[in-house]
């Protein structure tokens, strides 16, 4: 039986300039139980068409053309009092962003308890117990405690948790998740996921699930609506779609995704995504792809294929950076309690090599950059520039204030967020120019001619020169940030989380640019993420930092081919690579954490006891580098679970050497 | 939270500290001998020179000061220069006067103003919201002695319903007064309202904007419940800090108002003051209103913590920021 | 994404031609504006050329043409001392209007300035400066008014003063909130890492990034101190008789308002236009320039 059926729907948003289509002809059809996933990346139209079926347009929207029903009903036509009447029962919202979705005046429970069917004239007690029986269903830890909670008490886990909590607590035939995972930590999201498909199996609903991930996909649909522009351009099962799209533009999605099974830089997009623009004369909203963006697909298709960039480690043995023993304390004074934010945190970078340090929030992993960057002091240890020819070394404990230009020059930081990294008043000339003037002391045609040559290396037309960082879209952002710390030929970058804030689609290309970059110049890079997958194809050497601890080192093979310290284990099975045959091992329910610096190394003693008793952390040594600091012993270690992600099967494309 | 209402009631205190400061070194800069502006031009040098060391002119200021403050903690503010009456007697009754209006703006126009700026705010770009937003941009560019005069006009002159100026004296009982409160108070509320109305609807507006807020739209709630339960409690945080301010202006505001209804109130006090130089009360009516200022500022502060579990389930430690 | 296509060829200007023009292009779709903006360039303009066409002089008095109606020859009619209502409403701006501008450039540089140090250096010259602003913003604003003027007379240089000192305070805490958002963010973070001196992240990162909050300030101070300065006026601690001003007038003829209306009402309509002018602008600059208005009060 269909339970979602939608027809032509085409939608417009009035603007100054004339009506912009949002959605043309969207046409999807979804029965009860099945899971489906829209697909697409931002100004694609997928929010206002999960917006759509819950019966709500944007104000300035309006729907110009065809039929949406739910459960056989006419939503556009529905009286308000009928709509409100289907979002209690028929279908309802698993919002994107918990943590501003829910009311920061009410608590937890309550919020919850107002979707109920029983609302408000079910008695309170009753209500009470069912919040709480749903509380629990999602695997909160303490039900009852968290009816009682306000939303800025729970943790980004478990707000969506309790968003999703109170999405089921109409008891609707069709959920719709607005990315749901978007924005949170790798290991809460795996096991958020989790959960929506064991929710989904009990509850036997209907799920809408709005994603531009193609891993989220894959673990919870099986069939996807790829939107481009507004319109579908593919409908199909999920394997099929990831397997052998047939639209161009799947095609060239899906071969801009990074996958540990086939480690290596894909070619990212072309252009700037689509944003909806008034229509021109002659136009429809319903007018199909031009054949112009078709024969762009086309090219740009056969060009990722052979482009791929299959993983190739750089591996040189002249360090230019040196951090010993680094420890930078947050703390006002010690609380007898947790430890300093940073701790014992001891690597090297060599010449030209791309060193990932990766950790969840709080894990302290931009902490070290900044200190590196002389931005925070140093509570102990050292930190020291090498140079590889004449060996003599340059302090960086020193704060910025005390650095000379030159060391300054060395060393560039790169942003996470291109946004808040350019100053919007200044234009990307200004911007790039700057650090030009300031250590190079150039002016005039020298510095006009740098400053293009500078341009062309990060592969930026020389007409933004002039723009407004605004004028920009995300990855263009991006590359003048690169452009900005590469300008003064530095010896290393720390590159802070740099692809997080963009789609997939552009993270590709921002990657191989990173790449050229450091083979080029024989740059170093300290990469700052918190997420594997992404340094699987760029990354030399892996740190994975847990609350300001080095718990493991070495090479990306040795470390995704294990053995692993049970941490980075974890992040290791949470990846989401975008194939439905991929078992997550990790729980549901979401794993309890320490949240504070220990004072001792012990963070991870309750969890994973050792027979030994011990609860210290030494370091076991898997040579090659491979370090793991840890209170278990090396058998322990080596007999802990694990799923082998380094020897992929080969495919075709991964032999494709360019 | 204990040791952060700990910390709003210091920074009160210190700010009417420096206030008071602040007001005393302006009063010790006025020009002239004052003693001699008391006894008038015929007064003999020595009348002059008792004078000024009966009121401790001869002392260096910082002494005077802290003389002062001493005193004000035991509440003795000093005699008036004028009347040579303790000035707590005297602006007490003054201030019983300006409190008569004042209460009753407090409690109307912020009640009025409240209603009207949250329907402009959830009725956004109807008829009502421009009449309202129209009113309050009006309010707020025209100055309070020119409502004042408007008023007149309209309720003394062309229909005589209010007196047009108040000829009780300041001991007039509170019967006496209340027929004359009435001008003043509308006019104090005009201008009172339209900045509480501005700031209520953009808040409202915010807030109906938020995630929030479409997501209780979309659990299927009726709007009555997503205002009062969802929208209110957190559109009212950044009106509050508004209310209190123009609370503390009403001690400011009414000056002119008075002055125009010749009303027996501290705003007159104050005119007759400043004319006199009689420094011992403009001293205390300066620092009722830093005072005034202080705990309507703290007051909103702690509605804010009421209001916001943010801020109510804070631990100490995040406290300062 | 869609593939490259061709991009468009944009005329290649510096930076704030293109923010001037973004706001000219803002001020031009929005009618309320507009109108205040028209407001106060009408009244600037009377201000500086009502010499050249007022037809009497505002303080003349002629005792032969007392009190008399609107007339052909005395288009508002005439005061008690048989001075021209028209021609003094014309002049009235005169004192107030280039007080009050005057006074409001005050307020924000010294106030922006103050602001944008406290965010941009925290520690105790924060804490002190706000501790300051707190105390002056605790004074009754019109106490502090009435004791300047009687301390050191009431020229409009020494009124200027006065206000700047009791609402730059003011527009010290909105430039500081506004530089902590600022402070946070990355570009301010680079230019530290680039080892930039403090003058030059607060001259090339933050200012540009503030101004379009001070520039709404100062079209809001200049409302507020025309506010203050007519009352000043209106109370006889501002303009001097017989200055024409606008307070004063509405003083001196308030007493006739029941006979005369048109002495009253004239000035309070042509202070009325100025402030809603500043108003009208403010909240369409703020709007333009996405400023977030609240808590600047």
């Amino acid at each position: 039986m269909t339970q979602i059926d939608i027809d032509g729907l085409t939608v417009t948003y009035a603007s100054a300039q004339g009506d912009i289509p949002v959605l043309s002809q969207v046409s999807v059809s979804i029965g009860a139980g099945e899971s489906v996933a829209i697909i697409g990346e931002s100004g694609s139209g997928k929010s206002t068409l999960a917006a759509a079926i819950m019966g709500f347009l944007r104000t300035g929207s309006s729907v110009r053309a065809g039929e949406l029903r739910l459960d056989g009903e006419d939503v556009l036509s529905a009286s308000n009092r009928r709509l409100r009447e289907m979002r209690r029962g028929v279908v309802s919202l698993v919002p994107q962003n918990a943590g501003h979705a829910l009311t920061p005046s009410m608590t937890i429970g309550r919020q919850i308890a107002e979707a109920l069917p029983g609302f408000p004239g079910q008695g309170a007690a009753e209500m009470r117990a069912e919040v709480v029986r749903l509380l629990g269903e999602v695997k909160l830890p303490t039900p009852e405690a968290i009816f009682d909670r306000y939303p800025h008490q729970l943790s980004g886990g478990q707000q969506q948790r309790a968003a999703i909590a109170m999405g089921l607590a109409s008891r609707p035939k069709i959920l719709v998740l607005d990315e749901p995972t978007t924005g949170l930590d790798v290991v809460t999201q795996a096991s958020i996921l989790k959960l929506i498909g064991s929710l989904r199996a009990a509850h036997n609903m209907s799920i809408v699930l709005v994603s531009h991930d193609l891993g989220v996909v894959a673990h919870l649909c099986e069939r996807a609506v790829v939107l481009y522009a507004g319109q579908v351009v593919e409908d199909a099962d999920t394997r099929t779609l990831l397997a052998a799209p047939s639209h161009l533009y799947s095609q060239a999605l899906i071969s801009a995704i990074p996958s540990t099974g086939r480690p290596g830089l894909p070619l990212g997009l072309p252009g700037t995504p689509p944003h909806p623009r008034p229509l021109l004369a002659g136009e429809t909203a319903a007018d199909p792809i031009s054949e112009s963006e078709l024969q762009g697909w086309r090219q740009h298709a056969a060009a990722a294929k052979k482009e791929f960039r299959p993983y190739r480690p750089v591996a040189t043995n002249a360090p230019v950076l040196r951090v010993k023993e680094l420890s930078v304390d947050y703390r006002r004074k010690p609380d007898g309690v947790s430890g300093p934010t940073v701790a014992g945190v001891s690597f090297e970078i060599q010449k030209g090599e791309i060193l990932a340090l990766i950790g969840e929030s709080g894990s302290g992993k931009s902490t070290i950059a900044s200190a590196i960057a002389g931005l925070r002091p140093l509570a102990a240890g050292s930190i020291e520039l090498i140079d590889p020819e004449s060996g003599s070394t340059v302090d960086l404990s020193r704060p910025v204030k005390r650095r000379s230009r030159r060391t300054l020059s060395s060393v560039q930081l790169v942003f996470q967020n291109a946004d808040t990294s350019l100053n919007p008043r200044r234009s990307i000339q200004d911007s790039i120019e700057r650090p030009l003037r300031l250590f190079l002391r150039i002016a005039g045609t020298k510095l006009h001619e740098k400053r293009d040559a500078i341009m062309r290396d990060v592969g930026l037309n020389r007409e933004f020169a002039h723009r407004l960082p605004s004028q920009l879209s995300g990855g263009q952002r991006q590359r003048v940030g690169i452009a900005r710390s590469i300008a003064t030929s530095p010896k290393v970058i720390l590159a802070d989380e740099v692809v997080s804030a963009l789609d997939v689609s552009v993270q590709a290309s921002v990657l191989r640019l990173i790449d050229d970059v450091r083979r080029e110049h024989e740059l170093s890079v300290l990469f700052v993420a918190h997420d594997l997958a992404v340094v699987r194809g760029l990354a030399d050497r892996l740190i994975v930092l847990h609350l300001g601890r080095i718990v493991e080192q070495g090479t990306v093979e040795d470390i995704f081919a294990g053995p692993n310290h049970p941490y980075t284990r974890t992040l290791i099975d949470s990846i989401l690579d975008p194939d439905p045959d991929a078992v997550s091992p990790v729980d549901e329910v979401e794993i309890a954490m320490p949240t504070q610096p220990p004072l001792l190394g012990t963070a991870f003693a309750d969890r994973y006891p050792s027979a030994s008793g011990n609860r210290h952390p030494s370091t076991v040594d898997f040579g090659n580098g491979h370090l793991i600091n840890t209170h278990l012993t090396r058998a322990e270690l080596l007999a802990l679970p694990h799923n082998n992600r380094a020897n992929p099967a080969p495919s075709d494309s991964a032999k494709d050497v360019q | 939270m204990f040791s952060y209402i700990v910390r709003r009631v210091m920074l009160a205190v210190v700010t009417v500290l420096i206030a008071s400061a602040l007001i005393f070194a302006a009063l010790l800069a006025l020009p002239g001998d004052i003693a001699r502006q008391i006894l008038g031009r015929d007064a003999t040098p020595q009348a002059v020179a008792d004078l000024t060391a009966r009121l401790h002119l001869d002392q260096p200021a910082w002494q005077r000061y802290f003389d002062w403050l001493a005193g004000a903690l035991h509440g003795d503010f000093g005699t008036s220069l004028v009347s040579g009456l303790p000035v707590t007697e005297v602006v007490f009754t003054y201030l019983r006067n300006s409190g008569l209006i004042a209460g009753i703006v407090i409690v109307f126009g912020i009640a009025l103003s409240l209603v009207l700026g949250v329907i402009a705010g959830l009725k956004r770009g109807t008829p009502a919201d421009t009449v309202i937003s129209l009113g309050g941009l009006l309010g707020m560019s025209i100055p309070e002695y020119t409502i004042a005069t408007l008023l007149v006009m309209a309720f003394s002159i062309a229909i005589p319903i209010f007196p047009a100026v108040v000829t009780a004296g300041p001991d007039a009982t509170v019967a006496q007064l209340l027929p004359a409160v009435w001008l003043p108070v509308i006019t104090l509320t005009t201008v009172m309202a339209a900045y509480i109305i501005r700031m209520t609807r953009s808040s409202v507006i915010d807030v109906m904007a938020s995630e929030f807020v479409t997501t209780a739209q979309l659990k299927g709630l009726p709007t009555s419940r997503i205002v009062f339960k969802h929208v209110l409690p957190s559109a009212m945080l950044p009106v509050l800090n508004v209310i209190a301010i123009n609370i503390a202006w009403l001690v400011g505001g009414v000056v002119v108002v008075e002055a125009v209804f010749n009303y027996p109130g501290l705003g007159t006090l104050m005119i007759e003051s400043v004319s006199r130089r009689d420094i011992p009360m403009l001293q205390l009516i300066g620092v009722i209103g830093a005072v005034t200022y202080a705990v309507c500022n703290l007051a909103a502060d702690l509605a804010g913590i009421a209001f916001n579990p943010r801020l109510r389930t804070l631990s100490n430690r995040k406290a300062h920021r | 994404m869609n593939p490259p296509v061709a991009q468009s060829t944009e005329q290649a200007s510096p930076a704030w031609v293109m923010e001037l023009r973004r706001t000219m292009v803002g001020i031009g779709k929005s009618p309320s504006t507009m109108f205040g903006l028209g407001l106060i360039a009408m009244h600037v303009i009377i201000a500086l050329t009502v010499a050249l066409w007022a037809p009497y002089s505002p303080i003349a008095t002629n005792p032969a043409a007392i009190l008399k109606s609107p007339s052909v020859q005395h288009w508002l009619g005439t005061d008690s001392l048989g001075r021209d209502i028209f021609s003094r409403v014309v002049y009235g701006g005169q004192f107030s209007l280039g007080l009050s501008i005057m006074a409001a450039v005050f307020c924000v540089v010294i106030g922006g300035t103050l602001g944008m140090l406290a965010a941009f250096y925290r520690g105790w010259f924060d804490e002190a400066l706000m501790r300051l602003v707190d105390a002056v913003l605790s004074v009754p604003t019109i106490l502090a008014l009435l004791l300047v003027v009687s301390l050191m007379g009431n020229g409009p240089v020494v009124i200027a003063v006065a206000a700047t000192v009791v609402y730059a305070p003011a527009v010290a805490r909105v430039a500081r909130a506004a530089t902590l958002q600022v402070v946070e963010l990355d570009y301010v973070t680079a230019a530290k890492g680039r080892g930039e001196s403090g003058a030059a992240i607060i001259l090339r990162e933050i200012l540009p990034n503030v101004l379009d909050v001070l520039l709404v300030e100062l079209a809001m101070k200049a409302s507020w101190i025309l506010l203050l300065v007519s009352s000043l006026s209106f109370l006889g601690f501002g303009a001097n008789p017989p200055t024409p001003d606008w307070g004063l007038m509405v003083s001196e003829n308030r007493t006739l308002l029941s006979v005369r209306p048109w002495g009253t009402v004239a000035p309070i309509i042509a202070l009325g236009t100025l402030i809603i002018g500043f108003n009208l602008a403010a909240d369409g600059l703020a709007k333009i320039r996405g400023v977030d208005r609240a808590g600047a009060v």
